[in-house]
């Protein structure tokens, strides 16, 4: 008997059971009604979410797959496709920070790998709480390890990254991972079911209790009794998956296959389920038949496990003993569970029993669809309140020599060398990686062809929590911006939406408004959106995360030997400043570290002006007029160029820059002229006889830009408005730089 | 030339090895699967660099029990020039083709980087065409590369002259500061006393397009082909029993 404290355990509310007798003409049993709150939780229905999803841009003339598949997919010339995606695995990593992160990049590299993709890079994007606070190091220490161990043991390089440090996601870090594969269009092959009779194979690891309910604990908040959650959290297998990696990839070139779905959350649940509802068929399985771990489990349980290292598989009927073969090759067993049919039903049997049956589009076409209600947050008008001529919060007074507050501002962890980080991912594996990691966007080649992939992932979380539609449009554009600053064109785009409790009009409103900013952005740049994840209920206690919109961009370099990356390469090379400085310090690092607040507005920015800016970037590339490119973005144009001069073998540079005015303080003005966050431009370098031509080429563009001084010397130097600002020792600004991250950690052993 | 590679099912640098072979250095390359028992008339072969069987247990402890392993030491056996690069150098130890064992890093995490490597011995078919003193800079991947033999077994091979690479810094001087791993004595590969066989933790397919951002693991490479080539520059080439 279905009672209240069961929904109430399945996360459904009691609207939905009514609906749920609706759609049956009966009460649902306890198997029945585990599918249904596992397929509408809100991680697999997207229930909350989808009306606003529905606005994004997903096409173009280069998208070959939009949303909808198990990832997106966009053209990249010669018969190949880039397929990639993102996804969170958030919650998991709170809870078990190795297992969580590992499983989080099993769960994406399935996702491409089952698209007939593949997989040759991987990018995180990580958000913990202040650097300093206890348990952020542990738990980063956590997530990277279990990146680490899943990534370098499967084979497939981590080429690049971010990460930031603020209080807000102290009890909900973000574990954000990508995954791009590559593969021939004429191969991609899809998540459906369909052909009457053509067999549905299991393949993988055995089925265990493990993750039972993975998808319902990530539609929920965490409180102090979230520790309790941790046998809902699965264990990852890299040797396993790499099999099936391998095997997969061997069976999709017979052309035995119809489809192929992973099972990701809700397992073979989502897996039977959706495969069928994009064939328009049926699948009707046996649990029976399916390899357990464990003994006794039931038919609840096998359907909502989430044991990883899982394929479901339909194979074209008579073409079965191929496909076995080559599982038996890499010593995995595939087994005959159950049939395609034609009614459209997911009808499940336990030793011949029927113990489920559910219309297909009851669980996934017609599943719940909220429009929430949403009011703007009521912090928003005191935060964006900046007065820079009363600057509140304690100023640390050794910041007020600029040469301290830029050092103070490279050791910050959010700024500083993630060396310590990259260097336990193998960044080289597959031997394409041509920007390592630190030096920019990820960059690989791809074999066979003279191209090269570039691709990033940026949020800011600080600048969504001050203003969320402007602060996605800013990490669309970012990204963006950091792909053309290697000289790749952006082709798409996938994005992680990491949100607190969509039932709080608040938090609605600010998903809302990202959604909106990123469809603006994503239409002005030409990156459509091609597919991603929502993670909402991002909240601890009540305490929602700042809002954190990732998105993830790739872009295409036709000949991979014409990459740029950030480093100046000689001495004697003009500086040139795309765009322009308006001083903006809202929601800047600045602020952050020597006022130690998140106030303001976040830099306005001109979609217009960063899409010339973009089609700049990669023109001068394309002409190898450029020595070197970087974007300015945390700490502003000082910290760029700081950037410029690291592991460049101790390349200084003389610049000069223009004066702002926002404050009638002197010292803020010069700051905010050395700091200030404003969107759209790029420093590069380039040879004193490229300087004519480059500065044409900006003209042509409509971008600003000039000459700001010259590279040389160990020392970096910035005037502003004539007066030299900053002279320091472009060694010691690099150890404060490099070092940052590992001393913490050094310390803590100590 | 036909460079046979190696594949276990957690192999993940076969294709990098591959790679390296056919179409950096333009010679024949085949892939040969663990379960099966034929060398495909190789003439070099590489045991590349993954994780062979997940390695749960003890990196390479199970890949020495691989069919193909037979084979393989028999070729070792014949005096035929074997490779071991990273979790192929960890199988090498593991089946006694090579003394020592591998230990977690010092530190205990997976190191990616470029490090600096001394050649220390030349008379090897994979170091032939370096010279003594050289210093390469090659990168690792590797979370058990800590290289380490009792004291009996390292005087011998110090003795013998089997450590082939040695950590140094960027001037080739062994110190502390430059040991990525803790390796005692700083090795970085060793060779058997027949010198035929070598395993080396660094990656030289890693380091042999410009693109990629050095070439100095291309002396590895470029040495073995001179070594199966009669008319070397240095030293007799490879006698091989049974060719």
């Amino acid at each position: 008997m279905i009672d209240p404290q069961i929904l109430e355990r399945h996360g459904l509310k009691p609207d939905e059971y009514d609906r749920i007798v609706g759609f049956l003409g009966r009460e649902p049993n306890l198997t029945e009604l585990g599918i249904f709150s596992v397929m509408w939780s809100e991680h697999c229905s997207y229930k909350s979410s989808r009306v606003h999803l529905k606005t994004l841009p997903t096409r173009g003339p280069q998208v070959l797959q939009g949303p909808g598949e198990n990832a997106g997919a966009v053209d990249i010339g010669e018969g190949l496709a880039a397929v990639f995606k993102i996804e969170s695995h958030n919650h998991p990593s709170f809870i078990e920070p190795y297992q969580g992160a590992a499983t989080g990049v099993g769960g994406i590299i399935r996702d491409i790998f089952t698209m007939g993709a593949r997989p040759i890079a991987l990018l995180n994007s990580l958000r913990f709480g202040a650097f300093d606070a206890p348990g952020t190091r542990r738990l980063l220490e956590g997530v990277v390890a279990g990146i680490a161990g899943y990534g370098n043991s499967i084979g497939i390089p981590t080429v690049g990254g971010e990460i930031a440090f603020e209080p807000s996601y102290a009890g909900n870090p973000l574990v954000n991972v990508f995954c791009l594969g590559i593969a021939w269009q004429a191969d991609i092959i899809k998540g459906v079911a369909s052909g009457v009779g053509n067999a549905v194979y299991y393949v993988g690891a055995k089925t265990g209790r493990d993750g039972i309910h993975g998808a319902t604990m990530a539609s929920a908040e965490f409180d102090d009794k979230s520790a309790e959650k941790r046998p809902a959290v699965q264990v990852g297998d890299p040797f396993m998956e790499k099999l099936l990696l391998e095997a997969c990839l061997e069976v999709m070139k017979t052309d035995a296959l119809v489809g192929i779905q992973d099972m990701g959350a809700a397992g073979l649940t989502c897996s039977t389920t959706e495969m069928g509802s994009r064939g328009g068929a049926g699948i009707e399985i046996d649990t029976a038949l399916v390899p357990q771990r464990e003994t006794g489990m039931t038919p609840y349980e096998i359907m909502l496990s989430e044991s990883q290292e899982r394929m479901l598989l339909v194979v074209k009927r008579g073409r079965e003993a191929e496909v076995e073969r080559v599982f038996d090759k890499w010593d995995l067993h595939a087994v005959h569970i159950g049939e395609v049919t034609d009614n459209g039903l997911l009808r499940v049997k336990h030793h011949g029993t029927l113990v489920a049956e559910i219309p297909n589009r009851a669980l996934t076409d017609e599943a719940p669809l909220y429009m929430r209600p949403m009011t703007e947050p009521e912090y928003l008008a005191d935060v964006q309140k900046l007065d820079l001529d009363n600057l509140r919060g304690p100023e640390r007074p050794a910041l007020r020599d600029q040469n301290a507050a830029l050092l103070a501002i490279l050791g910050s962890p959010t700024v500083a060398s993630k060396r310590w980080i990259y260097r336990q991912y193998d960044h080289m594996v597959r031997t394409n990686t041509i920007n390592l990691p630190g030096l920019g966007a990820g960059v690989v080649r791809i074999k066979g062809t003279d191209r090269a992939l570039a691709m990033s992932v940026d949020g800011n979380g600080r600048y969504c929590y001050l203003d969320p539609y402007r602060g996605a449009m800013l990490a669309v554009a970012e990204a963006a911006r950091n792909v053309a600053c290697c000289g790749a064109r952006p082709l798409g785009a996938t994005n992680c939406l990491n949100f607190g409790n969509p039932e709080r009009p608040a938090i609605m409103w600010q998903f809302a408004k990202a959604v909106e900013g990123i469809g603006a952005a994503c239409r002005a740049l030409g990156v459509p959106i091609t597919g991603g994840n929502v993670s909402l209920y991002n909240e601890t206690d009540g305490k929602a995360i700042y809002p954190t919109p990732t998105i993830g961009v790739v872009g295409l370099l036709e000949h991979a030997d014409r990459v740029v990356s950030r480093r100046f390469r000689d001495a004697g090379d003009a500086i040139l400043l795309f765009g322009e400085g308006r001083g903006e310090l809202g929601g800047s690092e600045y602020l952050k570290v020597a006022h130690d607040f998140v106030r303001g507005v976040p830099p306005a920015l001109d979609l217009d002006a960063e899409r010339a800016l973009q089609d700049l970037l990669v023109r001068v590339a394309d002409e190898r007029l450029l020595r070197s490119a970087h974007d300015c973005s945390d700490g502003g144009i000082a910290v760029t160029l700081a950037e410029c001069c690291f592991e460049s073998g101790g390349i200084g540079a003389e610049v000069s820059i223009d004066g702002v005015r926002v404050a009638a303080d002197a010292r803020v003005n010069v700051a905010a002229a050395l700091y200030g966050e404003s969107a759209s431009r790029v420093v590069v370098s380039v040879v004193t006889d490229a300087v004519t031509t480059v500065l044409e080429r900006a003209a042509a563009a409509n971008v600003p830009a000039r000459v700001i001084g010259q590279t040389g010397g160990n020392r970096l130097r910035i005037a502003v408005a004539g007066q030299i600002a900053i002279d320091a020792a472009v060694d010691e600004a690099e150890r404060v730089w490099s070092s940052a991250i590992e001393q913490a950690y050094a310390k803590r052993v100590a | 030339m036909r460079f046979g590679v190696i594949v276990f099912p957690g192999s993940n640098c076969d294709e990098d090895a591959y790679y390296a072979a056919k179409d950096v250095f333009g010679q024949e390359a085949e892939y040969l699967w663990h379960k099966d028992t034929d060398l495909k008339g190789a003439d070099v072969l590489i045991l590349p660099g993954g994780f062979a069987h997940g390695d749960y247990l003890r990196t390479g402890a199970m890949a020495r029990f691989s069919p193909i392993m037979g084979p393989v030491r028999a070729f070792a056996g014949r005096g035929g020039p074997v490779l071991g690069i990273c979790n192929g150098f960890q199988i090498l130890l593991e089946s006694g083709l090579l003394p020592g064992a591998m230990l977690r890093n010092r530190g205990l995490k997976y190191r990616c980087e470029h490090v600096h490597l001394r050649v220390e011995q030349t008379d090897t078919p994979f170091t032939r065409v370096a010279h003594a003193g050289q210093v390469l800079r090659i990168p690792i991947g590797h979370g058990e590369g800590n290289y380490f033999a009792p004291v009996d077994t390292l005087k011998t091979i110090e003795a013998n002259r089997q450590v082939v690479l040695r950590y140094t810094d960027p001037n080739g001087v062994v110190s502390d500061e430059w040991n990525p791993n803790g390796s005692v004595n700083a090795i970085a590969a060793v060779c058997n006393e027949r010198r035929n066989v070598v395993g080396m933790m660094p990656h030289p397919e890693r380091a042999c397009e410009p693109l990629l951002g050095g070439v100095d693991g291309r002396v590895i490479f470029e040495s073995v082909l001179s070594a199966l080539t009669s008319g070397g520059s240095k030293g007799p080439a490879l006698q091989m029993a049974g060719q």
